[in-house]
């Protein structure tokens, strides 16, 4: 029992992590100033100045999606701006989705393999100390349950995702062609002069 | 001595030791894919150990540091840091820093051993924290896309080693077909057929990027790891389908064209968005799979006949016992990520399909020489991997554990390449109709 409430309380803390922006768990645990001064792990970095592109970081732990770090150039124009933003909203928008995901399914997991441990009447840990496992085949009917609990809410997201993906793609495909337009607006002004 | 069937048995030759070959290579990387779990748990071993590298490498510094501070000298603590910090991070240690050495004053004036070692303590856990976010930091990287990386990048992107096994199939299914073997037709149809696929695994990567991020077989595919842009893969994607079906089209024929685009379509649009509807998309996925090699025949013979939908059922069947043996072991993987699939919602079912499609291949064979496809050698010889693979089914059936579906995957990555090889030394000669039990000459 003991276990498990240190288990969720654990769980506790990265979901509060994970909406608040990413902190050192060390200094959570600490208690230092620095939870406060620390935002979230995107803005945490800070790519070279020299630099005119975007910079992507490693997986987040808890949604395993990889964070851009968005590059704002001077001279940015409406339209760029525009799919900035969306990118940067639908990122959010995704971390938030997948790091709930993968949280939840770990917390209901844990608490399906301490259920099925209890009407066993096996411990939570084997002799040699380490945690007791539920094989595959046990642990079927917690994946079957999961995947039908969740396929309302993944029927939204896909619904939304598809939408925004191909707008992205759609606002980078503008961009993309008023960068070229101003480039060849640029040319003959250059060969005028 | 007859030219065009010695042409057609090289053919056969070389399309059989290219399957077989990548066949081989795959098997050797899937061990990667199925012991992922073994790779991850080595992974974080290999993190622990340079962690405790850098902690080791950080405490070294501050005992220097901490043997300065107890000479009651107001030193800045920030010097030993800096040495080993490129610039970038340089400036998230001074933010924290001055926090630090500010608290260290007092404590130089006082010298008291106890409270400096739990400083220390709480400098090193600082210090391992500083590690994991450099470390963390260093992982960053710039977008920007260099000319020598994009031929390996839309490899990866366009799936190379399924489109060359999709493109052995069309191969196989243009060298069974009757008719002589043209060898401009075969190298166009190749190609088409190779573009095509390269299109669609393409658009398939560039609707699952949130999705192959949350899979270990997944996550390393371009789009997931940021080096190309969605809009660089769409494009690509069109560069790839438009001269693709417009090589199957007038290079071939409208009908191979037509499937190919048929095919795209059906791979995109129907079989990516129901993998997270409903357990149909298995049965999509086995159609996509089965048309590449009616696209060989048609490409041939110009016409959708029985011997093309033989060897389009053929693929089809095999599909199942493939594919669900594979999932058996992703379930966790499946359900997390919101996935459809047999293995999960379904498991007796999916059990069930794989098994009744091994014997549907028997079936499938002994229908081969029935339709002028092979000879009648062709069910006899391939009697013996048909019942092993079935034996396999049926265990996997019985048993419903990670090792049967492991045994019955691995056999259909080389039962369907000896299949199609025996298939085309069977083939049915021209004029020779009604012959049984003749050997390949």
């Amino acid at each position: 029992m003991a276990a498990l409430r240190r288990g969720s309380e654990a769980i506790r803390l990265h979901l509060c992590r994970s909406f608040s922006g990413g902190v050192g768990r060390l200094a959570r645990e600490r208690g230092t100033e620095r939870r406060d001064a620390a935002s979230s792990r995107v803005s945490r970095f800070c790519p070279p100045r020299q630099s005119c592109h975007d910079w992507i970081g490693p997986p987040d732990k808890h949604s395993n999606l990889r964070p851009v770090h968005f590059h704002i150039p001077e001279n940015e124009s409406p339209l760029e701006q525009r799919l900035r933003e969306l990118r940067q909203e639908t990122q959010e928008w995704n971390q938030q989705f997948w790091a709930n995901q993968n949280l939840t399914f770990n917390k209901e997991k844990e608490e399906f393999i301490y259920s099925r441990l209890q009407a066993k009447g096996s411990g939570l840990r084997t002799k040699s100390g380490q945690r007791t496992a539920l094989d595959a085949e046990e642990m079927a009917d917690f994946y079957k349950e999961f995947l039908s609990k969740n396929f309302q809410k993944h029927m939204r997201y896909n619904r939304d995702w598809y939408k925004r993906n191909f707008a992205i793609t759609f606002f980078m495909g503008k961009v993309a062609l008023e960068k070229m337009w101003n480039k060849l607006r640029q040319k003959p002004k250059k060969m005028s002069t | 001595f007859n030219m065009p069937s010695s042409l057609r048995l090289l053919a056969a030759g070389s399309v059989g030791g290219c399957v077989w070959y990548l066949e081989r290579r795959t098997i050797q990387e899937l061990p990667h894919r199925v012991t992922r779990l073994f790779r991850n748990v080595n992974n974080q071993w290999v993190m622990v150990q340079h962690l405790s590298f850098l902690k080791r490498m950080y405490v070294t510094q501050l005992h220097r540091g901490l043997s300065q501070r107890v000479k009651p000298k107001p030193e800045p603590a920030t010097s030993p840091f800096l040495e080993h910090m490129s610039s970038g991070q340089a400036r998230a240690e001074v933010d924290e820093l001055p926090s630090l050495s500010a608290s260290s004053l007092p404590l130089s004036q006082k010298p008291n051993e106890e409270l400096m070692e739990l400083k220390a303590a709480s400098i090193v856990e600082h210090a391992v924290d500083t590690a994991k976010e450099t470390k963390e930091e260093r992982q960053w990287k710039e977008m920007k896309l260099h000319a020598d990386d994009l031929p390996g990048i839309l490899a990866r992107l366009s799936k190379i080693k399924l489109t060359a096994l999709v493109v052995s199939t069309t191969s196989a299914g243009f060298a069974l077909a009757p008719g002589p073997f043209d060898w401009s037709c075969f190298l166009l149809t190749s190609l088409g057929t190779g573009l095509a696929s390269c299109a669609a695994n393409s658009i398939n990567q560039f609707f699952e990027v949130p999705f192959d991020s949350n899979m270990n077989r997944t996550k390393n595919r371009p789009l997931v790891r940021g080096q190309i842009s969605p809009l660089l893969a769409v494009s690509f994607a069109t560069c790839c389908a438009v001269p693709g079906v417009a090589l199957l089209t007038w290079g071939v024929n409208p009908l191979t064209g037509a499937l190919g685009v048929f095919n795209i379509f059906l791979y995109t649009c129907c079989y990516t968005p129901l993998k997270r509807i409903s357990i149909a998309n298995t049965w999509v996925g086995a159609v996509v799979g089965a048309i590449p090699p009616v696209m060989g025949w048609t490409a041939a013979t110009g016409s959708l006949d029985a011997g093309a939908l033989l060897l389009g059922g053929i693929l089809y069947s095999w599909q199942f016992p493939h594919f669900n043996a594979l999932s058996w072991g992703l379930r966790e993987d499946y359900s997390r990520g919101g996935y459809c699939m047999m293995s999960v919602t379904h498991p007796a079912l999916c059990r069930h399909v794989a098994l009744r499609h091994c014997l549907a291949l028997i079936a499938l064979s002994t229908a081969a020489p029935i339709l002028n496809v092979t000879t009648w050698a062709f069910p006899i010889i391939s009697l013996p991997i048909n019942l092993y693979i079935s034996y396999l089914g049926f265990r996997f059936y019985v048993d419903a554990d990670r090792r049967s579906s492991r045994k019955l995957f691995f056999c259909s990555l080389w039962h369907l390449p000896l299949l199609l090889l025996l298939m085309l030394t069977c083939k049915q000669r021209p004029g020779r109709e009604g012959d049984k039990g003749e050997a390949p000459s």
